[in-house]
């Protein structure tokens, strides 16, 4: 009985302890962002959509279009094109014919990196899982968070065509050998 | 040409007034309510319409004048319409006999306290309406809960409403707010603390605030028996309830903190400060604490506040025969 009462008597002081809590909140600075005037910068661990990393030279991707992470890729929304065996000019033939004449192995000279590197971020769900099985590390997740569009298609990416964007070099075409963005840039 | 009688032209601009600041008032009560809703949880609350977000209640309300009105198949269209008239229009009744100031009074009747509680009753025939003519069994779960709660905590409302008037020895509150004094320690509340608080809380279940906000608990039945109402049919709900709150805080005021007695300040200031106070506490107490249980709600009111509030009726009534005598 009278530890019921006691019991009552705690129970309503924890009413005004709970009153407390909200004052202090109340009176607390505000811990939220007005959004479109301002927005948060501390967003270094938000998985935004992929990207490629860039190799040293800016625009140039560090893929090496092995085709790994399509393979992980749980969600099917990568496709890596490999860009196509360039056809020797009669130069570079010769010389190459030379050289096999000498009895030199010929030089590998397929470039590495995709023509294109095609990603659907609808069905992108950010598992990680084609980082993690890229064996040279070329892919990572921006921190682009307010990314938005009108139609599906914005969400289909060419991520070679984003990386050069980004590196000012919008314009050039993809189709241009890597060769000449290099010098250009 | 006859003259208009003194009396009908007073009742007349008083309900204009009224009319008016009720509007208002439910207005001013949702930006309060959501700002400290928002600054609770360490957000703005409406910030962009108007300055701080004033105007934001002003543009719901249009919207909610400018939406459809909606009647579920199956309902009853008569009392379905009826319900949130009937919420609403005692509302304004519950206004006039409130001593706002000295002298400054709608209705001076000698059983204005009387009149208050009556009518307050007809709100919960309007949540019963409400929640049965809508064909809706989260309404009809909303209207039973409402009767159930409505019933239980109007008890001891009226038992501690009884304890002060018992000591004033009236039932106008113009006369009961004469008989205290401009500083706290000669309020009513220092006489009666246990009425105050068993009046208060029973005012929260009466008004259907969190946490006693049963009848229309969000999580539990959509919007409770007012979940079939749209536009303007629901606005009147609301904008009842804030009344309600304003009378009950209204009430408490006159019953307990003196009215519109106050240092300084003229009258009507001081009753608005204290009402306004009240009405923040309510305010508070919404967004501090996790609703009830329906059986803890109702083992509140029957096993604590009813039997506190009988004793206290008893004391006083006692207290009172004593000082006859002596």
């Amino acid at each position: 009985m009278i530890k019921e009462a006691l019991n009552t008597v705690s129970d309503l002081w924890s009413l005004m302890v709970g009153l407390r809590v909200t004052k202090k909140y109340f009176l607390d600075p505000q811990v939220t962002v007005r959004y479109p005037w301002k927005a948060v910068s501390n967003i270094a661990s938000y998985k935004g959509h992929l990207e490629l990393v860039s190799a040293k030279a800016p625009g140039k991707p560090k893929c090496i279009s092995c085709g790994m992470c399509a393979l992980a890729c749980p969600s099917n929304c990568l496709t890596v094109v490999k860009r196509k065996v360039p056809k020797p000019t009669p130069e570079q033939a010769q010389a190459e014919a030379e050289a096999k004449a000498k009895g030199e192995k010929p030089k590998d000279k397929t470039p590495k990196d995709p023509e294109q590197f095609l990603y659907d971020y609808t069905l992108c769900s950010l598992c990680g899982t084609c980082m993690e099985n890229c064996p040279v590390g070329a892919l990572a997740f921006t921190g682009s968070t307010y990314l938005a569009g009108y139609s599906r298609e914005d969400f289909h990416f060419d991520l070679v065509q984003v990386l050069k964007n980004q590196a000012g070099l919008e314009g050039v075409d993809a189709s241009v050998a890597p060769e000449t963005a290099e010098s250009e840039a | 040409m006859n003259a208009i009688p003194a009396e009908l032209l007073r009742i007349i601009i008083g309900l204009v007034a009224i009319a008016v600041s009720v509007g208002l008032i439910g207005l001013v009560m949702v930006w309060v309510e959501r700002k400290v809703a928002g600054h609770i949880q360490r957000r703005p609350g409406p910030y962009e319409v108007g300055p701080n977000g004033l105007i934001q209640p002003l543009c719901d309300a249009l919207k909610l004048v400018g939406k459809q009105l909606f009647m579920p198949k199956g309902a009853d269209p008569i009392l379905f319409w009826l319900a949130p008239v009937l919420a609403f229009l005692p509302v304004l009744l519950l206004f006039l006999p409130l001593p706002v100031g000295d002298g400054l009074q709608t209705l001076d009747v000698n059983l204005g306290l009387l009149l208050i509680l009556a009518f307050s009753g007809l709100a919960v025939l309007s949540v019963l309406l409400a929640g049965w003519a809508s064909n809706n069994k989260y309404g009809l779960l909303g209207a039973a809960r409402g009767v159930a709660q409505a019933v239980a905590y109007e008890i001891p409302l009226l038992l501690s409403v009884l304890a002060v008037s018992f000591v004033a020895g009236s039932l106008d509150l113009a006369h009961v707010v004469k008989l205290q004094g401009t500083w706290p320690w000669n309020w009513n509340i220092m006489t009666q603390p246990l009425a105050f608080l068993i009046y208060i809380v029973s005012a929260l279940g009466e008004t259907n605030r969190a946490p006693f906000d049963l009848p229309e608990a969000e999580s539990e039945l959509t919007a409770g028996f007012h979940t079939e109402y749209s536009g303007m049919g629901f606005g009147l709900f609301f904008l009842a309830e804030y009344a309600n709150m304003v009378v009950v805080c209204s009430v408490a005021t006159a019953l307990f903190l003196g009215g519109w007695h106050g240092p300084v300040l003229p009258g009507p200031v001081w009753f608005v400060l204290k009402v306004s106070a009240l009405m923040l506490l309510m305010v508070f107490v919404r967004w501090t604490y996790p609703r009830v249980r329906f059986d803890q709600l109702l083992v509140i009111n029957w096993k604590w506040l009813l039997p506190l509030a009988v004793a206290n009726l008893l004391l006083t009534a006692f207290f009172v025969k004593l000082a006859q005598f002596a």
